[in-house]
């Protein structure tokens, strides 16, 4: 019948056993392989990517002087920094309005809120494609000096990032003790003293966590960016979507290997920070 | 919680700049995309204009939608999604469920691990797959040195499933693992304690009562299956269409916008469907007849 | 007493990280005993209790069940069950459904299922409530499901977990006297885990106090509170004063010791000469006078405490050297009190017989 337990092993330590140790392996072999193929042969000597010839950092430098690359990667960095800014205030402001008031309708704003994070992607996408483009803003923005021509990827972004914000922002500040803020009014503070000098410090993690998601979900953000994107604004996901369908090439390689080593090192920065795991979408 | 009256000022401080700009930039463009669903080209000069739209026209979008072909696309993501869904539920659950059960020193660590590569950028993935899977790639070699193959896996409704499942996995494992998290451990050792054996207490306690959390990871997993594009546009073949490659050819290159917008607005009608049904779920899940 | 049911052999419990739960413990629980495991909180009782049950597996050691040796047995696989602290009743099931759960698993055919389910339910007095979910219930009732549930499958020993320590006072009473009365009706094995020494006490035919991963005395309960075994035994069971002492000579069966704060006596115990011990005397048994007694033990001292309880007072004499004395007095005289105020200078006695020489 039922097998005996090893010594010390409870019936719940499923941690120990070894099939669930083996099924880990495989999992974890198969999310990570592709990657970490993808980052060795970003330093590979073969053009066309398919055996191991010898260690470079030719596809770094060929990488680097591609112009049109680099243009990308610099928008996309400039697109999440400033998405990044105004998604953090206006996500802190909704989760503030949700965590204080009561008022009417509330569910059904709470919804409306929601929309970005669960409609399809590519729904929000088209719908952003026939704005700026029949509203001409896209137009308008062709022309303005840089970096005021990514003006509707940053819209885009910041509309379907600052939700996400709220979020976690909101969920941090369910573990807010009210009796802090009326310590602090009954001390002598104004609404606006204790804002700053309590709220606002108890909110920090959850701004940071959030900016951070912001940033990621920014940078990552191809769909949406490949409709509201003018022919002249091109961000780097975009360029990687033209170039992959031209084949594999180690500079792509190269490339992504930055992006990754930029969004791993955001994340690690994140759960330091003691984030909230991403969000769930819906 | 204070009312809204107690305080207007800081009431519409906080809430007008949001709500201005989700319905600037969310709203409203969603607004043009229902009218445009029931629009029609015009047709200027006996010509078929490219740039000019009779507007509000009537339904002849979504009923075209209904032709067998879209019928045909749509099913098709359905079942795709469907099965991709399946797949991630069948891998995240014992993986959710070890890390659960895993010692509390590994716990982050192995979390990291499952949740790292959906921070990744998502076209970084595909393409990673795609190297890995092309005839000339690793997997084909593997399969060489045991003699089988090259096989072709890319751009077919294989390389689509997988790479749904590869992408989503995350989706699957953070909900679950907050759930079998939840659960009072003591449940499944009552099981065991009056003689369940290890696949009974796993049916019969841990299914259903961590039944929320996989109606979660599906619901989760599924939505975003179903309008996918990036993954079947790069890793399936002319016959691996998916509803949202159907939509960007209106937008791109076929330019027959009417019909793109009401094919959206019938993907959106489908992910709200799901959603209602999670809702009712939950509901029926805290005791509420329905 | 009949042949063991539970023996427990040198187990020992280290969990990985590098506590030891559990170290050494050998016990022997009998047949249809009511066995306690007394002790604070992290004195590894519960472990052992999931040990017995096959929730945890010791590191070391044997444990047999029935004459089996059933250390490593899963928990599906041995004849005992257990009352959750928590109850575990399952939120997804009936009343029903939860009492015929550990018989349905286990291939019972589904008439007799019936039957015996029908039966626990009477026994514990929920029949009534049989469709009922779990959310729908109080704590108590709760508590009556996960004991019939236990109950139902016939093992040769029950296991309860702390099964009081969620109920709310009135209730604990009633479900105590509860617990005993079916102990004596099913005549199974009941093997309690609790940190209540009030509980283990009134409930219990023998208790085994715990602390630190090891099993301190076991005995009934009267013998634990009259001649506890060492100092934390009498320290934990009950109140009492702990009076450190020198001993300075043999004389028979006798010791002649120096009693901090007291004096030099005579107490009945074998042979300690030269060793530091300590006298355990419970509070109940001194006796406060306002002049100067006759017994051979006393000792002057100041009021510094008197508390009302009621029935009693406690009062707190301070003695010489630091020493003070809680005395627990009867109030049996309706406007009398404790008849000694803060303050007053009193004495206090005792009889030599209730003093207890602990040397560990």
């Amino acid at each position: 019948m039922a097998a005996q337990l090893k010594p010390g092993q409870g019936p719940l330590d499923y941690g120990s056993r070894t099939w669930l140790k083996v099924l880990f392996a495989v999992i974890f072999f198969v999310l990570y392989a592709p990657i970490i193929t993808l980052v060795a042969f970003s330093f590979n000597t073969d053009k066309r990517g398919v055996v191991w010839r010898g260690f470079t950092l030719d596809n770094y430098t060929k990488a680097w002087n591609n112009a049109s690359l680099i243009e990308a990667l610099t928008n996309s960095l400039v697109i999440a920094v400033i998405a990044t800014v105004i998604a953090t205030v206006l996500g802190a402001l909704t989760a503030l309005l949700m965590w204080r008031f009561r008022f009417p309708f509330k569910g059904a704003y709470e919804g409306f809120m929601a929309l970005p994070i669960v409609i399809p992607e590519i729904c929000m996408g088209v719908a952003l494609l026939l704005f700026f483009v029949n509203s001409g803003m896209m137009e308008l923005f062709v022309h303005l000096p840089w970096p005021l021509n990514l003006g509707n990827i940053i819209f885009a972004h910041v509309t379907f990032c600052f939700p996400f914000v709220a979020v976690v922002v909101r969920s941090r500040l369910v573990g807010f003790n009210r009796q802090l803020e009326e310590a602090s009014k009954d001390l002598g503070a104004s609404e606006w003293q204790t804002f700053w000098s309590i709220i606002v410090p108890f909110m920090k993690p959850g701004l940071i966590a959030g900016a951070l998601l912001a940033f990621t979900l920014s940078l990552d953000d191809f769909v949406i960016t490949f409709f509201t994107s003018g022919p002249e604004t091109v961000t780097f996901p975009v360029k990687v979507y033209s170039l992959v369908r031209r084949g594999v090439s180690p500079e792509i390689n190269a490339a992504s290997t930055v992006l990754i080593v930029i969004t791993v090192v955001a994340t690690v920065l994140a759960m330091k920070l003691q984030a909230p795991p991403k969000a769930d979408k819906g | 919680m204070e009312n809204w009256k107690q305080n207007p000022r800081v009431f519409w401080t906080l809430g007008i700049p949001p709500s201005l700009w989700l319905l600037a930039f969310f709203i409203i463009p969603l607004g043009f995309l229902f009218v445009m669903s029931f629009s029609d080209k015009a047709m200027v000069d006996g010509q078929v204009s490219i740039t000019g739209y009779d507007y509000l026209t009537g339904i002849t979008n979504y009923i075209r939608a209904f032709d067998s072909l879209y019928l045909g696309i749509m099913w098709k993501s359905v079942w795709i999604s469907a099965l991709a869904t399946a797949l991630c539920l069948l891998t995240a659950y014992p993986i959710a469920f070890g890390i659960c059960f895993a010692q509390d020193k590994w716990k982050p660590l192995l979390l990291l691990l499952v949740v790292l590569p959906f921070w990744i950028n998502l076209l970084i993935r595909t393409y990673a797959l795609i190297a890995v899977f092309r005839t000339q790639g690793y997997v084909n070699k593997i399969l060489g040195v045991v003699g089988l193959g090259p096989y072709e896996m890319l751009y077919n409704n294989f390389a689509v499933i997988f790479g749904l499942v590869y992408v989503y996995m995350p989706f699957m494992v953070l909900p679950l693992y907050a759930t079998i998290e939840r659960l009072d451990k003591s449940y499944l050792e009552a099981s065991l304690d009056l003689g369940g054996s290890q696949f009974q207490t796993f049916l019969r306690v841990t299914v259903p009562l961590t039944m929320p959390g996989i109606i979660s990871g599906i619901i989760l997993v599924f939505i975003p299956c179903l309008g996918s594009f990036l993954t079947p546009d790069l890793l399936g073949g002319a016959n691996a269409l998916m509803i949202g490659n159907v939509i960007e050819r209106q937008f791109k290159a076929a330019n027959d916008w009417p019909f793109g917008s009401a094919l959206s607005f019938l993907l959106m009608y489908a992910t709200f469907g799901a959603l209602a049904l999670r809702y009712l779920f939950t509901l029926r899940s805290k005791g509420v007849d329905v | 007493m009949s042949e063991a049911i539970v023996s427990i052999r040198n187990v020992t419990k280290a969990f990985p990280g590098g506590v030891t739960a559990v170290d050494n413990v050998s016990l022997d629980i009998a047949q249809n005993e009511f066995f306690a495991l007394l002790g604070p909180s992290g004195c590894g009782k519960t472990t052992l209790l999931r040990m017995i049950s096959g929730l945890e597996t010791p590191t070391a050691g044997g444990i047999l069940i029935g004459g089996e040796d059933m250390a490593y047995t899963p928990p599906n696989k041995r004849p005992t069950n257990m009352v959750f602290q928590s109850y575990a009743v399952f939120p997804h099931m009936t009343v029903e459904q939860n009492v015929g759960y550990g018989l349905k698993v286990t291939g019972v055919a589904s008439d007799e299922i019936k039957r015996r389910v029908g039966e626990a339910l009477e026994m514990v007095k929920l029949t009534a409530l049989a469709t009922r979910k779990p959310d729908q219930m109080s704590g108590g009732q709760r508590q009556r499901v996960a004991l019939a549930r236990a109950l139902v499958k016939r093992p040769k020993v029950l296991l309860l977990d702390e099964p009081l320590s969620a109920l709310d006072a009135k209730l604990r009473d009633d479900m105590r006297m509860e617990l005993t009365r079916l102990q004596e009706t099913v005549g199974i094995t009941f093997i309690i885990v609790t940190h209540d020494q009030d509980e283990a006490l009134s409930m219990a035919s023998r208790i085994a106090v715990m602390d630190k991963g090891a099993v301190q005395q076991v005995a009934t309960p009267a013998e634990l509170y009259e001649q506890p075994k060492n100092r934390f035994v009498a320290d934990f069971i009950g109140k009492v004063n702990l009076i450190e002492a020198r001993v300075h000579r043999q004389i028979g069966r006798k010791i002649d010791c120096e009693l901090k704060g007291v004096g030099r006596m005579e107490l009945n115990s074998d042979n300690l000469v030269g060793a530091q011990v300590s006298v355990a005397v419970r509070p109940e048994k001194l006796k406060i006078a306002t002049s100067e007694p006759t017994s051979a033990v006393r000792v002057q001292g100041k009021v510094r405490d008197v508390a009302y309880y009621g029935d009693t007072s406690h009062v707190v004499i301070e003695a010489g050297d630091g020493l003070d004395l809680s005395v627990n007095v009867q109030n049996d005289t309706r406007l009398g009190g404790a008849g000694v105020e803060r303050g007053q200078q009193v004495w206090v006695y005792w009889a030599p017989e209730d003093s207890i020489v602990l040397t560990e």
